[in-house]
Order: C-alpha cells, then structure tokens, then sequence
C-alpha cells in the first residue's frame, strides 16, 4: 500500500510538490516509485531552467520502465538533488524525502489545482482498477 | 549448455599472432605520417592464436540458443526455418567481391537481383514499386514514413504532421514517426482487440499525414473493418502505412495493396526466411503504390528491357536513406526462398502459419489465459496463467520454458494486458513440434500450483540464471577494460 | 504436398483443423473479407528445386565481371581471413535472434560486449553500442544524438570533406527530423576548421561533423576543433575507418563527443555494398543519449560473471516516440566479423595492415606522377591507404577504360579529380600491371 504525507500537494502524473515560503520541492510519489520498480537512473533538469505548470522536466528510469517528470508547478530551478545521481535508489527507500528539483515559484497559487493526501490516496485507490 | 566463462581479452600473450599476412614489405611505412596524426598508444588488442579464436567463439556458441537449436516461438519475429541453400548462394565468391561502385557493365547480374526481386515482391504484396535499400524493419518503416512525407510536401500540403498510431503498436511505429518529425496521435483498440473506427473518425482531419497499421495487428487479430479504414483515412488525404512485421499470414493469401495500403515495409529476416543474425542484419524493403513511386528514395535500379541501370536522385525522392543499395547478401537470400517458394508453395505458407498458431492456442486456452477467444492469425496473446492465484508470473513461465528446451515466447508485449505471452510458431515447425510445446506449457501451468517457487528461480540448467539487470543498468559496465 | 520446409502431412492438418473446429485451411480466414482475399496467380516462376534455385544464381553471377579493386569511397577491399566464415555461420550465431533472453544469449551477448571494447579501444571513447546499420546511418545517429542532448539547439555542421553519400544520408534524416544542416566548405582539400568556427558563432548548433580521413583520402588535422565546438556548447562526432585508427590519431584525442563510422573495413566483404556495420561511440556522460543496443556486464543469481541488454528504458520498446532513434535491432552478425578479425589480428597484424597499405598507395602514388598524367591535387596533404590526384585524361573515361581492363580505379571524384586506394592485398605485380595499362591508355 502506497504511503501519502499531509501537507504535500499531489499531480494526477504522481509528482508532489511540498512548499517552503517561494520554493517548491518536487519528487515522485510513492506509488509512482513502486510502479515503476528499481530505480536505476534519474534524469535531471539543470539549473536554471524553466518550466511551466505540466511541463515534462526529466525522467525516471527503472530496468524495463521510463517515465517523464511532469512539473506540477512553474518556475525557475533553483538547485537539482545530487545525491541522485550516484544513488537514484533513495527515490525506492523514501519517495518523499527525495526531491528532485527545488523551484522558485513563479505562482504560488498553482497548488490549489493540486491534490491534497486524502484526495490523492483516492485518486491512487481508482487508478489500481 | 555449458558455461565457458572467458572473454578473448582474458586468452591474450604478449606477442601471440593469429593473422597471416604478406611478409614483403614497402619502402613506406605509417612512420612517415608526422607524428601529430598518429594515436599515441597502441590500442589493446587481444593477441591470441587462431586455435584460440576458433575455440573461443566456438564455446560461445554453444551458449546460444538458434532456429536451428530448437523451437523459437518469439511473437511478432517470425522465426521460421532459415534454408541452408540461401547461405551458400550468399556467400558465393562471385557477389562477395563486387564493389558497390562498379560500373553498371560489370554489375548487371547483382543489378537483376534488385530488379527480379524487386518485381516478385510487388507481386506478392500488390504494391507498385519497391526500394530494398533499407536495413532493416525499423529502417523500412522510417522509410515509409518519409515517403508519406515527402508526398505531402511535394504537393504542398505542408501542415499534415500527425500520424495516427494504434494503442497495440510496436513501439517502434511512434519512435519512428518521431524520427521522421511526426507526430504520434494514438487511436484505442476496441474490447475485441481492433481499431476503434469511431474513434478514429474523430482524430481524422487535413493534419493527418496518415496511419500506420499491422494487420493482423499485434494481437495476431485481423482488422476486419481495413477497407472502411481506407476509405476513411484515404477521404482525408491521408496515406495507409502497412507494418510487415506481421505479414507471415497472408503471404499467398492477401496482398495489402488490395486492403488500399499506400506504403509498407517488409522483414525478409521473418517472412522471407533469411536468418536473424543474433539481431542483424536484416532488410526491410518498401513497397508504395504507383503514385508514390517517384518519391522512393535512391539509389534505385530501372530496367529498359536490356540493360539494368542504377539510376540516383530524380528531384523529388525522399531522399538518400543508405550508404549504398542495402544489404545486399541478404537479398539475395530472401529471393532463393522465393524461388523455392515459387507460385504454388506460396499459397500454402501463410496459411500453415495460421494453422498453427490456432493449433497451439486452441490446446492450451484452458491453463493460459485467453483475453480474446476468436480465429489468430500467424500468432495470438495469452494473458498470463489461467489461475492467477498461484502468483505466477508470466516472466516465470517464460524461464522455465528454457530448462524445457524452448525458446521463450515475447512477453509483456503487447502493453493491452499486463502478463502478455505472445507466440508465433511459423510454418516451418511440425505437429510433434508444436505437441511437445504444447505439453511442456501444461506441464508447466500444473508446476506453477504444485511447485511455484522452481518457476520463481527458474531457469536451472543453462548456462547462467537469472541476472542482476539492476546492478547493470545503474552502473552500467559496457567495456572489459572497465570491469 | 513436397516441400522440404513445410513439415505437415494431410493427416496432420486434418487432426489439427479438428483441434480448431474449422473444416479447411480456407476457413482459417473467415475473419478476412472475401473482397481481400487474394485470388489471383502470383507472378511468381514455378516453384524451383534446390539445383534449379542454384542455377539461376550461378547464371546471375557470370553477369557480372570481377574486377581488381583500386577504388575505395566507402568500401574498402581488405582481406577476410578464412576463420570468419567458418565462425559466422554456426548456426547457434546465425540463426538466433536479438538476446533478449539473457540465460541462453551469452555467446551473442559476449561476443557483442568484445565488439564494444575493441570499437571503445580504437576509437578512444568510453564506450560503443552494439553496431548501427551503416556508417552513413551511424552519422546521421550521431547528429541526432547531438540533437536530443542539446535540447534547443536547431541546426548541425557537416563538413563538406565528408563523402557525398554520407552527407546525403545525414541531409535525408535532418530534413524530416525538422533539423536545419548546413555543409561547410574545405579548404585545400580539407575540412576548414575556420568556416566552422564562424558558424558555430550563431550559438545555434548542436552537433558538428567532420571526417579524420576525408572523401579524397586526406589525413586531416582537426586541432583546436573540439575546443571551439566545446565552446559553442554544441557536441563533436569524429567520422572514422576504424582500420585505420590502429595508427592515426583517434576521435578521443581529437576530442571527439561521439565517434561513428563504417567497420567493414575489419574483415568484411565488399559484398556489393552491404551488409555492412556502423558503430557509434561515445563519452560516458552521453551513454543515456546512445541508440541501439548496448551490452553491459552483471552476474546472475549465483554469482557468475554475465551479460545482458541493458539501458533498455532509452529505447523505442519502452521509450516509444520519446526514443532518442527507432533503431530495433543491430547489425550483429557483422559485429561478429569485426570482433573475430580484430581478435586473430591483434596489435601487430592491424599495425601491418596499415603499413602495407600505406606502403602499397605511396608506391602506386609515384608511379602515377611518373606517367606524366597525373599531378598533386592537394599540396602538402598526408594520406593514408586512399589518395586524389589530377588527371589530364578525361576522368570519366578513364574510369571506363581502366574497368574494360579488369581495374576498378580512377573514382571519379568531380571535375579532374580522381581517386586510387591500395590495400594490403595489392601487390607490385598488380600495381604495375595496372599503371602499364595507364601508361598505354590514349583518350
């Protein structure tokens, strides 16, 4: 059973996004991670650059999956996990302690077009069936 | 099988030799080249003898498994039965020798080849004309696809830069068609396995360039509704792309150029017998109907009734898609099975295909499951074990299917159902064949309640079991001197 | 019914229709509208017996003439030891397919992983895949590498010292990719290192072409190339014969991103153009962005050394069209004769190879000057195996006679150029026999 954390706001393409005053950290969720199996390679975006709400920012590889990075909200990239790319593994053992990409925020009002946990653990629910 | 574990770098001595060349010697040597353009050190290659090498690549291939080690039930590859005369007609000295630059007088015979060829396969197919230059089946497709746009281009209709893909596709249809600059508009199948017309109809419009279809599609089912199909795509503008990876079935029974398909590729390493190679090479041939036929790309050989001519670009080819004409050797191959075939066998090849792909679906629906119950062609798609409680995978059955002797069938393909088993037998295999197959899939459907966890570490007797495919890709080790 | 690869009996397809439940071979395609159903005779000869289907190859091959090969552009008359086909055509090689079943692949997937080494060894990178189809689509690969890993980069920079059919490839696969090429000029016979250091002042390319042994056989010197290209952040494929490379400076030292080229020049047959094997190698930081087919080495569940396909997610079965290339399959059959040559010929056997052809071409060179009807064309310019020089006959006819006279030589290369290449399997007698002809030619 796949884990949701009050607090984050959650995409219907299984990125969450957790806000910290103008900066927003981005990672794949639980479920995304345990769909998509070992992770073995993640595709990272430099910083600097920009996206919009919905636009593909890297992506994640496992052994026989890849899956884009949709940005669940716009802005600039601030800083990139580096951690990620000797261990992209820390995405299977914490899918929630794992940012991908921090961003500063060009409209901190996108959220509320996000899920939140109840929403998106329901959301996950349907999608298994 | 048996392990052999070395590498050729782990036979090499300081100072062993396995070549044989001239002793006599130039005034000239590569020293004179100024040293500013010579590479610094000396690359590490093995130095081994010729025993060495001959008993070293000889171990390796007793850890492979080919058409002619047993049976290959690989869906959607055709691996059928590749005759031993076709090798020896491609390896004759005679075409071996022939440079691609040759004047035309000197080639006329390989020339012929193309044209003879070239000719049956239109034939075959009911397409107008034909290019064999591309490599392979994704090089084909690639192919196609710029015929398709070039034909758009030409005639000004610029804005047609959609090609409508079905969700049962090879991956290779959408990744070629981002190749060539397309974009991938995905139509759905319908519970029964084809195309959705209603659907369709309402992706059609003037950005259509137009769609790529296999029939029978990847289920092995055939689209019944192709010539409605046609006339749909067609009453757009659009053209009809044919994927021939899946022509097997109707070789000697349809010719897609009657079910109103513009452009197609064929797999002479599946339906025309030549060998897979361990993955190449292959040829993947394109065929288009006569008003696309100025589009091909060049090279092409023409015919004035006398002479054969190899004529280069016209002005309006799609353009130059390989270094020379093709792969020659393989062509060659793919026509001596043609030849054998000739028109009377060819009407029974497709038909034996089909015959045993319905043969192994109908014997073994009751363990397997059947997600679509009706007439396959050349191959059809189980869904995993019947009995789904065991928790076997359809990955376990296919690696106990090599302790059994069998290639494995294609798995987790297509993606319309989660424990895909697709399988395609071909002509060339017999009843005793196809029983023993049969029989290894029951016995294995019964282990799997009996006996699971021997399915979960299968295989046991090959050469090496299952592998960390993790380790490797997340550190990816690709040379010997990295390890 | 006699036909020896269709094994079924009338008794068994009886016994198997009654499996079914249909009544005939027909009624297999009652899902196919009768309006498609094909009920014509195929244009086709009557189906042939072996002896007859040797027959008309052995007819078609005394249409052709067998000529001795002084001519290169792109496909190059070495010697293929004997120990090549007897290895290539067991059949365990010849007629399995793509190894996607590891545990009963690893003679494929070990011979593919020695191939990959040895290209990696000659080229100077990292690491290569499993072969491209030809060194023309090995090209046009690597551009479009060069594309996906510079995002929004719009154009590429070929040089013109590329050979022609190279060049065209590249321009077919750019055009329909929505990739703008520009061609860049030479100068002396050579790429002009100048011409494309101006256009990568535009910051809009993303990759750059160029040959380390060009279309008229020139050695070229690509110094301080890869720093301007590096410096225009776009990336740099270095075209090269992998023979060759045994002894020139390779794309790594030049600097090269990515190195691509045509290996038949490593044991493989003219065979009338094809089939041949492209490689395509890279640095390590853009093996993500590397099509086709790459081997990697792991152990499997007990422990032993194995190999596999791995870096699968970059590809079109899973990728689909966010693949960086369609490409399915390899040439692998061909990587097979590349890996066994360089393995019998080792270190010292591609160094004579080289000298021998070296030796071979400097001679043949002056021999020509001394017919009085030829000349430099290229003042100054280092070659190889393969060289360009003037002509004060007619090229084209030239080209003709020398062919009536069994010689495949004097490639005509535009205007009064035309080009000779010796390998090491011309000899002295050859070379003179042949500048006799040339001597005594009138046109």
């Amino acid at each position: 059973m796949a884990k949701t954390i009050e607090g984050l706001y959650y995409s219907e393409s299984h990125e969450w996004v957790k806000i910290e005053g103008e900066y927003g950290y981005v990672g794949i969720t639980d479920y995304a991670q345990q769909a998509m199996g070992n992770i073995v390679y993640v595709d990272m975006p430099e910083e600097g650059d920009e996206f919009g709400a919905g636009e593909e920012f890297g992506a994640v590889e496992s052994v026989k999956a890849a899956s884009d990075l949709i940005s669940p909200v716009s802005g600039v990239v601030e800083e990139i996990n580096e951690a990620l790319e000797d261990q992209p593994e820390l995405i299977n053992k914490d899918a929630y302690e794992t940012w991908i990409m921090k961003v500063k925020l060009n409209d901190p009002s996108e959220i509320e077009s996000l899920m939140d946990a109840a929403a998106y653990a329901g959301f996950c629910e349907k999608e298994q069936h | 099988m048996k392990y052999y574990d070395k590498l050729i770098f782990e036979l090499s001595q300081p100072g062993r030799c396995g070549y044989s060349l001239p002793e006599w010697r130039w005034e000239a040597t590569c020293e004179d080249i100024p040293l500013s353009l010579r590479r610094k050190d000396v690359a590490r290659l093995p130095e081994v003898s010729e025993p060495d090498v001959v008993r070293h690549y000889t171990n390796l291939s007793n850890m492979n498994f080919g058409v002619d080690t047993g049976f290959y039930p690989l869906g959607s590859c055709t691996m059928k039965y590749n005759p031993k005369i076709n090798e020896e007609i491609a390896s004759m000295p005679g075409f071996a020798c022939l440079h691609p630059l040759q004047p035309e007088s000197t080639v006329q015979g390989a020339l012929q080849l193309y044209h003879d060829l070239g000719r049956a396969l239109s034939s075959i197919t009911g397409m107008a004309e034909f290019t064999l230059n591309p490599f392979a089946g994704a090089h084909g497709e690639l192919t196609g696809l710029m015929i398709m746009r070039q034909y758009h281009m030409q005639r000004g209709d610029l804005k047609r830069t959609r090609v409508i893909v079905p969700d049962s596709a090879h991956g290779t249809n959408p990744a070629s068609a981002a190749v060539c600059g397309l974009e991938v508009v995905v139509v759905k199948s319908k519970p029964d396995g084809t195309i959705d017309t209603d659907e369709l109809a309402s992706l059609l419009d003037d950005t259509v360039a137009g769609i790529m279809m296999t029939n029978p599609n990847t289920l092995g089912l055939f689209e019944k509704e192709i010539l409605k199909i046609a006339e749909m795509v067609h009453g757009c503008g659009g053209l009809l792309y044919y994927d021939g990876a899946n022509f097997n079935p109707l070789l000697g029974k349809v010719r897609p150029g009657d079910m109103g398909f513009d452009i197609l590729h064929l797999n002479l390493h599946k339906t025309f017998s030549t060998p897979h190679g361990g993955g190449g090479p292959g040829s993947g041939p394109v065929g288009v109907a006569a008003r696309l036929v100025e589009y091909l790309p060049y090279p092409r050989v023409t015919f004035d009734g006398e002479r054969y001519h190899l004529i280069g670009d016209n002005g309006k080819s799609a353009g130059r898609v390989s270094g020379f004409a093709g792969n020659f050797t393989v062509l060659l191959k793919a026509y001596a099975y043609i030849l054998s075939l000739g028109k009377q066998n060819i009407r029974l090849a497709g038909a034996l295909a089909t015959l045993n792909a319905n043969y192994i679906k109908e014997s073994l629906k009751d363990c397997y499951k059947l997600p679509i119950d009706t007439l396959c062609k050349h191959e059809f798609v189980f869904d995993g074990l019947a009995d789904k409680s065991t928790g076997v995978t359809t990955l376990d059955v296919a690696k106990r299917l090599l302790d059994y002797g069998f290639h494995a069938p294609t798995v987790y393909f297509p993606l319309l159902f989660h424990q895909s088993i697709m399988i395609e037998p071909t002509e060339t295999e017999s009843k005793e064949t196809l029983d023993a197959f049969i029989a290894v899939m029951r016995k294995i459907a019964e282990e799997a309640v009996s006996e699971p966890d021997t399915l979960r570490e299968a295989p046991h007797t090959t050469p090496v079991r299952r592998l960390d495919e993790t380790t490797a890709a997340k550190n990816p080790v690709l040379t010997y001197f990295e390890m | 019914m006699s036909y020896p690869y269709f094994p079924h009996t009338g008794e068994d397809i009886a016994g198997m229709l009654g499996r079914i439940g249909v009544k005939s071979l027909d009624e297999l395609y009652a899902d196919v509208p009768s309006d498609v159903l094909y009920g014509g005779e195929y244009d086709l000869p009557d189906a042939m017996p072996e002896m007859e289907v040797r027959r008309y190859f052995d007819n078609l091959d005394r249409k052709n003439s067998r000529l001795t090969v002084f001519g290169g552009c792109g496909a190059y008359d070495h010697y293929s030891p004997a120990v090549i086909p007897a290895l290539i055509s067991r059949a365990e090689f010849l007629t399995a397919y793509t190894p996607y079943q590891a545990e009963i692949s690893q003679g494929t997937l070990r011979y593919i992983f020695e191939f990959q080494t040895m290209i990696a060894e000659l080229t100077k990178m990292d690491c290569a895949n499993a072969s491209m189809y030809d060194g023309a689509t090995s090209a046009a690969e690597a551009m479009l590498m060069a594309k996906a890993a510079t995002r929004k980069k719009s154009r590429v920079l070929v040089s013109g010292a590329m050979a022609g059919n190279v060049i065209e490839v590249v321009a077919t696969y750019m055009k329909y990719h929505g990739v703008e090429m520009t061609v860049t000029p030479l100068d002396n016979g050579s790429t002009d290192i100048a011409a494309i250091e101006s256009e990568l002042q535009n910051g809009d390319v993303a990759g750059v072409l160029v040959p380390s042994i060009n279309k008229y056989g020139v050695i070229e010197d690509l110094t301080g190339l890869a720093d301007a290209v590096h410096g225009a952040k776009a990336l740099l494929a270095v075209y090269s014969d992998p023979s060759a490379l045994a002894v020139l400076k390779t794309p790594g030292e030049w600097g090269a991103d990515m190195a691509c080229g045509d290996a038949q020049t490593l044991g493989i047959p003219l065979n009338y153009g094809g089939p041949y094997v492209g490689y395509l190698a890279c640095r390590k930081e853009l093996v993500r962005k590397l099509p086709g087919r790459i081997v990697g080495a792991t152990t499997d569940i007990d422990g032993k050394r194995a190999f596999v396909l791995t870096l699968q997610a970059r590809e079109q079965h899973i990728r689909r069209e966010k693949a960086t290339s369609n490409i399915c399959s390899n040439q692998s059959l061909m990587a097979l004769y590349v890996t066994v040559y360089l393995s019998l010929m080792g270190k010292e056997g591609m160094k004579r190879v080289n000298d021998l052809s070296y030796g071979g071409a400097h001679y043949l060179y002056k021999q020509l000057l001394a017919t009085g009807k030829f000349s430099e064309a290229f003042e100054g310019k280092p070659f190889l195996k393969e060289f360009t020089v003037r002509t004060s006959l007619p090229a084209d006819k030239l080209h003709a006679a020398l062919a009536d006279g069994g010689y495949l030589a004097a490639m005509p290369m535009g205007g009064d150029l035309v080009s000779f290449c010796v390998t090491e399997k011309r000899t002295r007698e050859e070379i003179d026999n042949m500048v006799e002809l040339i001597k005594r030619i009138e046109l």
